[in-house]
Protein backbone atom coordinates (compact mmCIF):
# COMPACT_ATOMS: atom_id res chain seq x y z
CA UNK A 1 0.00 0.00 0.00
CA UNK A 2 1.94 3.68 -0.77
CA UNK A 3 -0.82 5.72 1.00
CA UNK A 4 -3.39 4.95 3.58
CA UNK A 5 -6.86 3.92 1.93
CA UNK A 6 -8.37 6.57 3.75
CA UNK A 7 -6.76 8.97 1.71
CA UNK A 8 -7.72 7.17 -1.46
CA UNK A 9 -11.50 7.28 -0.23
CA UNK A 10 -11.35 10.87 0.86
CA UNK A 11 -10.31 11.62 -2.92
CA UNK A 12 -13.04 9.86 -4.32
CA UNK A 13 -15.71 11.38 -1.85
CA UNK A 14 -14.41 14.79 -2.59
CA UNK A 15 -14.95 13.86 -6.63
CA UNK A 16 -18.07 12.54 -5.44
CA UNK A 17 -19.11 15.28 -4.13
CA UNK A 18 -17.76 17.83 -6.62
CA UNK A 19 -19.86 15.72 -9.20
CA UNK A 20 -23.16 15.77 -7.27
CA UNK A 21 -23.12 19.43 -6.14
CA UNK A 22 -22.55 19.83 -10.52
CA UNK A 23 -25.41 17.85 -11.10
CA UNK A 24 -27.75 19.50 -8.69
CA UNK A 25 -26.70 23.13 -8.97
CA UNK A 26 -26.24 23.28 -12.46
CA UNK A 27 -29.02 24.12 -15.24
CA UNK A 28 -27.08 23.46 -18.09
CA UNK A 29 -27.92 19.75 -19.31
CA UNK A 30 -24.37 19.04 -20.42
CA UNK A 31 -23.21 20.29 -16.93
CA UNK A 32 -25.59 18.02 -15.20
CA UNK A 33 -24.03 14.91 -17.63
CA UNK A 34 -20.60 15.70 -16.84
CA UNK A 35 -21.43 15.53 -13.32
CA UNK A 36 -22.74 12.40 -13.15
CA UNK A 37 -19.30 10.85 -15.27
CA UNK A 38 -17.63 12.63 -12.41
CA UNK A 39 -19.45 10.73 -9.78
CA UNK A 40 -18.88 7.87 -11.54
CA UNK A 41 -15.18 8.04 -11.91
CA UNK A 42 -14.78 8.92 -8.37
CA UNK A 43 -16.93 5.62 -7.84
CA UNK A 44 -14.44 3.63 -9.93
CA UNK A 45 -11.28 5.26 -7.79
CA UNK A 46 -12.66 3.95 -4.57
CA UNK A 47 -12.96 0.93 -5.71
CA UNK A 48 -9.52 0.56 -7.27
CA UNK A 49 -8.28 1.82 -4.04
CA UNK A 50 -10.17 -1.00 -1.75
CA UNK A 51 -8.98 -3.72 -4.69
CA UNK A 52 -5.24 -2.54 -3.77
CA UNK A 53 -5.99 -2.48 0.22
CA UNK A 54 -7.05 -6.22 0.07
CA UNK A 55 -5.39 -7.50 -3.08
CA UNK A 56 -8.39 -8.43 -4.91
CA UNK A 57 -8.99 -7.66 -8.13
CA UNK A 58 -13.13 -7.94 -8.00
CA UNK A 59 -12.64 -4.37 -7.13
CA UNK A 60 -11.35 -3.92 -10.68
CA UNK A 61 -13.70 -6.20 -12.15
CA UNK A 62 -16.30 -3.92 -10.92
CA UNK A 63 -14.45 -0.74 -12.51
CA UNK A 64 -14.86 -2.49 -15.86
CA UNK A 65 -18.75 -2.59 -15.49
CA UNK A 66 -18.60 1.17 -13.98
CA UNK A 67 -17.25 1.68 -17.58
CA UNK A 68 -19.35 -0.12 -19.49
CA UNK A 69 -22.71 1.18 -17.29
CA UNK A 70 -21.28 4.56 -18.05
CA UNK A 71 -20.61 4.42 -21.44
CA UNK A 72 -24.49 3.37 -22.29
CA UNK A 73 -25.39 5.54 -19.64
CA UNK A 74 -23.89 9.02 -21.80
CA UNK A 75 -25.10 7.26 -25.06
CA UNK A 76 -28.79 7.37 -24.02
CA UNK A 77 -28.39 10.68 -22.12
CA UNK A 78 -26.45 12.50 -24.74
CA UNK A 79 -29.71 10.97 -26.99
CA UNK A 80 -32.62 12.50 -25.09
CA UNK A 81 -30.14 15.68 -24.21
CA UNK A 82 -30.17 15.84 -28.56
CA UNK A 83 -34.12 15.31 -28.81
CA UNK A 84 -34.87 17.60 -25.81
CA UNK A 85 -32.91 20.20 -27.78
CA UNK A 86 -34.61 19.48 -31.06
CA UNK A 87 -37.73 20.06 -29.53
CA UNK A 88 -37.44 23.19 -27.07
CA UNK A 89 -34.57 24.51 -28.70
CA UNK A 90 -33.00 24.65 -25.38
CA UNK A 91 -30.38 23.43 -22.99
CA UNK A 92 -31.65 24.96 -19.95
CA UNK A 93 -33.50 22.23 -18.06
CA UNK A 94 -35.56 25.62 -16.67
CA UNK A 95 -36.84 25.62 -19.71
CA UNK A 96 -38.76 22.30 -20.19
CA UNK A 97 -41.39 23.34 -18.27
CA UNK A 98 -44.01 21.89 -20.38
CA UNK A 99 -45.60 18.73 -20.30
CA UNK A 100 -46.16 18.31 -24.05
CA UNK A 101 -43.17 19.59 -26.10
CA UNK B 1 6.62 8.83 2.23
CA UNK B 2 8.00 7.39 -0.79
CA UNK B 3 8.17 8.74 -4.43
CA UNK B 4 4.73 6.61 -5.62
CA UNK B 5 3.23 8.29 -2.67
CA UNK B 6 4.00 11.91 -3.52
CA UNK B 7 3.07 10.94 -6.72
CA UNK B 8 -0.40 9.47 -5.63
CA UNK B 9 -0.98 13.38 -3.92
CA UNK B 10 0.31 14.75 -7.00
CA UNK B 11 -2.20 13.42 -9.29
CA UNK B 12 -4.70 13.69 -6.89
CA UNK B 13 -4.50 17.09 -6.19
CA UNK B 14 -4.56 17.58 -10.16
CA UNK B 15 -7.48 15.59 -10.07
CA UNK B 16 -9.40 17.71 -8.02
CA UNK B 17 -8.10 20.77 -9.51
CA UNK B 18 -9.25 20.02 -13.27
CA UNK B 19 -12.21 18.90 -11.45
CA UNK B 20 -13.21 21.86 -9.81
CA UNK B 21 -12.14 23.46 -12.91
CA UNK B 22 -14.37 21.56 -15.66
CA UNK B 23 -17.32 21.91 -13.20
CA UNK B 24 -17.82 25.76 -12.45
CA UNK B 25 -16.58 27.20 -16.65
CA UNK B 26 -19.24 28.16 -18.11
CA UNK B 27 -17.83 27.33 -21.31
CA UNK B 28 -18.80 23.84 -22.24
CA UNK B 29 -16.25 23.28 -24.57
CA UNK B 30 -13.67 24.36 -21.81
CA UNK B 31 -15.54 21.83 -18.87
CA UNK B 32 -15.20 19.00 -21.42
CA UNK B 33 -11.39 19.60 -22.03
CA UNK B 34 -10.57 20.20 -18.59
CA UNK B 35 -12.77 16.68 -17.58
CA UNK B 36 -10.39 14.92 -20.26
CA UNK B 37 -7.69 16.06 -18.34
CA UNK B 38 -8.89 15.10 -15.47
CA UNK B 39 -9.52 11.78 -16.57
CA UNK B 40 -6.22 11.14 -17.92
CA UNK B 41 -4.76 11.64 -14.33
CA UNK B 42 -7.29 9.55 -13.11
CA UNK B 43 -5.92 6.83 -15.61
CA UNK B 44 -2.22 7.57 -14.54
CA UNK B 45 -3.80 7.59 -10.37
CA UNK B 46 -5.08 3.88 -11.65
CA UNK B 47 -1.51 2.67 -12.90
CA UNK B 48 0.02 3.30 -9.64
CA UNK B 49 -2.88 1.82 -8.03
CA UNK B 50 -1.86 -1.30 -9.89
CA UNK B 51 -4.46 -1.43 -12.39
CA UNK B 52 -2.55 -0.96 -16.06
CA UNK B 53 -5.80 -2.60 -17.45
CA UNK B 54 -7.62 0.00 -16.37
CA UNK B 55 -5.88 2.87 -16.61
CA UNK B 56 -5.87 1.83 -20.80
CA UNK B 57 -9.73 1.78 -20.42
CA UNK B 58 -9.81 5.22 -18.51
CA UNK B 59 -8.24 6.93 -21.63
CA UNK B 60 -9.87 5.10 -24.12
CA UNK B 61 -13.04 4.93 -22.73
CA UNK B 62 -14.16 8.17 -20.39
CA UNK B 63 -11.14 10.47 -22.06
CA UNK B 64 -11.84 8.67 -25.36
CA UNK B 65 -14.96 7.64 -26.66
CA UNK B 66 -17.10 9.53 -24.04
CA UNK B 67 -15.69 12.85 -23.74
CA UNK B 68 -15.21 13.09 -27.43
CA UNK B 69 -19.04 11.99 -27.98
CA UNK B 70 -19.52 15.38 -25.30
CA UNK B 71 -17.63 17.53 -27.74
CA UNK B 72 -19.41 16.36 -30.58
CA UNK B 73 -22.73 17.27 -29.34
CA UNK B 74 -21.42 20.72 -28.23
CA UNK B 75 -20.78 21.17 -31.98
CA UNK B 76 -23.41 20.08 -33.11
CA UNK B 77 -25.70 22.25 -30.69
CA UNK B 78 -23.67 24.73 -32.69
CA UNK B 79 -23.01 26.92 -29.65
CA UNK B 80 -21.66 30.78 -29.90
CA UNK B 81 -18.31 31.83 -28.76
CA UNK B 82 -19.49 35.94 -28.43
CA UNK B 83 -15.81 37.07 -26.74
CA UNK B 84 -13.77 38.54 -28.88
CA UNK B 85 -10.01 37.64 -28.47
CA UNK B 86 -8.04 39.55 -26.75
CA UNK B 87 -3.73 38.48 -25.12
CA UNK B 88 -4.57 38.68 -21.60
CA UNK B 89 -7.67 36.73 -21.99
CA UNK B 90 -5.69 33.90 -24.32
CA UNK B 91 -3.40 33.81 -21.33
CA UNK B 92 -5.48 33.61 -18.83
CA UNK B 93 -7.38 30.74 -20.64
CA UNK B 94 -4.71 28.68 -21.90
CA UNK B 95 -2.58 28.80 -18.51
CA UNK B 96 -4.38 26.73 -16.25
CA UNK B 97 -4.90 23.33 -19.01
CA UNK B 98 -1.50 24.52 -19.73
CA UNK B 99 -0.26 23.74 -16.12
CA UNK B 100 -2.40 21.19 -15.55
CA UNK B 101 -1.31 19.09 -18.48
CA UNK B 102 2.41 19.67 -17.74
CA UNK B 103 1.66 18.04 -14.46
CA UNK B 104 -0.21 15.34 -15.49
CA UNK B 105 2.85 14.53 -18.27
CA UNK B 106 5.63 15.26 -15.53
CA UNK B 107 4.07 12.37 -13.22
CA UNK B 108 3.35 9.69 -15.96
CA UNK B 109 6.76 10.36 -16.94
CA UNK B 110 8.39 10.15 -13.41
CA UNK B 111 5.74 6.80 -12.90
CA UNK B 112 7.05 4.88 -16.03
CA UNK B 113 10.61 5.61 -15.27
CA UNK B 114 10.31 3.82 -12.50
CA UNK B 115 13.44 4.83 -10.41
CA UNK B 116 15.25 2.66 -9.30
CA UNK B 117 14.12 0.50 -5.57
CA UNK B 118 10.96 1.95 -5.73
CA UNK B 119 9.53 -0.25 -8.46
CA UNK B 120 8.97 -3.08 -6.34
CA UNK B 121 5.91 -2.04 -4.59
CA UNK B 122 3.87 -1.01 -7.51
CA UNK B 123 5.25 -4.31 -9.53
CA UNK B 124 3.99 -6.60 -6.42
CA UNK B 125 0.28 -4.74 -6.30
CA UNK B 126 -0.15 -5.12 -9.80
CA UNK B 127 -2.88 -6.71 -11.74
CA UNK B 128 -1.37 -7.47 -15.77
CA UNK B 129 -4.12 -7.12 -18.20
CA UNK B 130 -4.13 -10.86 -18.92
CA UNK B 131 -4.66 -11.58 -14.80
CA UNK B 132 -7.41 -9.36 -14.82
CA UNK B 133 -9.04 -10.42 -18.02
CA UNK B 134 -9.01 -13.90 -17.16
CA UNK B 135 -10.27 -13.54 -13.79
CA UNK B 136 -13.48 -11.25 -15.13
CA UNK B 137 -14.29 -13.80 -17.32
CA UNK B 138 -14.13 -16.55 -15.24
CA UNK B 139 -15.94 -15.37 -11.97
CA UNK B 140 -18.25 -12.32 -13.68
CA UNK B 141 -18.91 -13.70 -17.09
CA UNK B 142 -22.55 -13.53 -16.42
CA UNK B 143 -21.46 -9.86 -15.41
CA UNK B 144 -19.83 -9.28 -19.26
CA UNK B 145 -23.12 -10.35 -21.21
CA UNK B 146 -25.13 -8.12 -19.06
CA UNK B 147 -23.26 -5.07 -20.12
CA UNK B 148 -22.85 -6.12 -23.30
CA UNK B 149 -26.78 -6.55 -23.53
CA UNK B 150 -27.09 -2.95 -22.14
CA UNK B 151 -24.68 -1.68 -24.13
CA UNK B 152 -26.38 -3.01 -27.11
CA UNK B 153 -29.90 -1.65 -25.46
CA UNK B 154 -28.10 1.66 -24.92
CA UNK B 155 -27.38 1.88 -29.18
CA UNK B 156 -30.99 0.93 -29.95
CA UNK B 157 -32.34 3.60 -27.19
CA UNK B 158 -29.88 6.12 -28.77
CA UNK B 159 -30.98 5.11 -32.22
CA UNK B 160 -34.63 5.54 -31.57
CA UNK B 161 -33.90 9.07 -29.90
CA UNK B 162 -32.05 10.31 -32.52
CA UNK B 163 -34.11 10.05 -35.52
CA UNK B 164 -35.51 12.87 -37.40
CA UNK B 165 -39.30 12.70 -36.71
CA UNK B 166 -41.65 14.70 -39.08
CA UNK B 167 -43.30 16.75 -36.25
CA UNK B 168 -40.34 18.08 -34.65
CA UNK B 169 -39.18 19.50 -37.72
CA UNK B 170 -42.31 21.74 -38.12
CA UNK B 171 -41.60 22.92 -34.83
CA UNK B 172 -40.46 26.63 -34.11
CA UNK B 173 -36.90 26.89 -32.76
CA UNK B 174 -35.01 30.06 -31.40
CA UNK B 175 -32.04 28.83 -31.54
CA UNK B 176 -30.59 32.01 -29.31
CA UNK B 177 -31.42 29.97 -26.17
CA UNK B 178 -28.83 27.32 -26.95
CA UNK B 179 -25.94 29.06 -25.52
CA UNK B 180 -27.59 29.93 -22.50
CA UNK B 181 -28.07 29.28 -18.88
CA UNK B 182 -24.64 27.90 -17.34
Amino acid sequence: MIVPLEHILTLALVLFLMGAVCALARRNLVMILLGLEVMLNAAGIAFVGASLRWMEMDGQAFVLFIMGVAAAEIAVGLALLVYCWRRTGALDVNAYNRLKG
Amino acid sequence: MTIYGALFYLLAAIILAATGLALTRRKLMHAVIFLVNAFFATAMLFYLLGAPLLAAFEVIVYAGAIMVLFLFIIMLMGVKDQQGISLRRTLGHWLPPLLLGAATLTAGAIMLAAPPGASESLALAKATPAELGRFVFDRYWLGVEAVSFLLFAGLAGAYFLGKERPEDAARPKDAANAGGGA
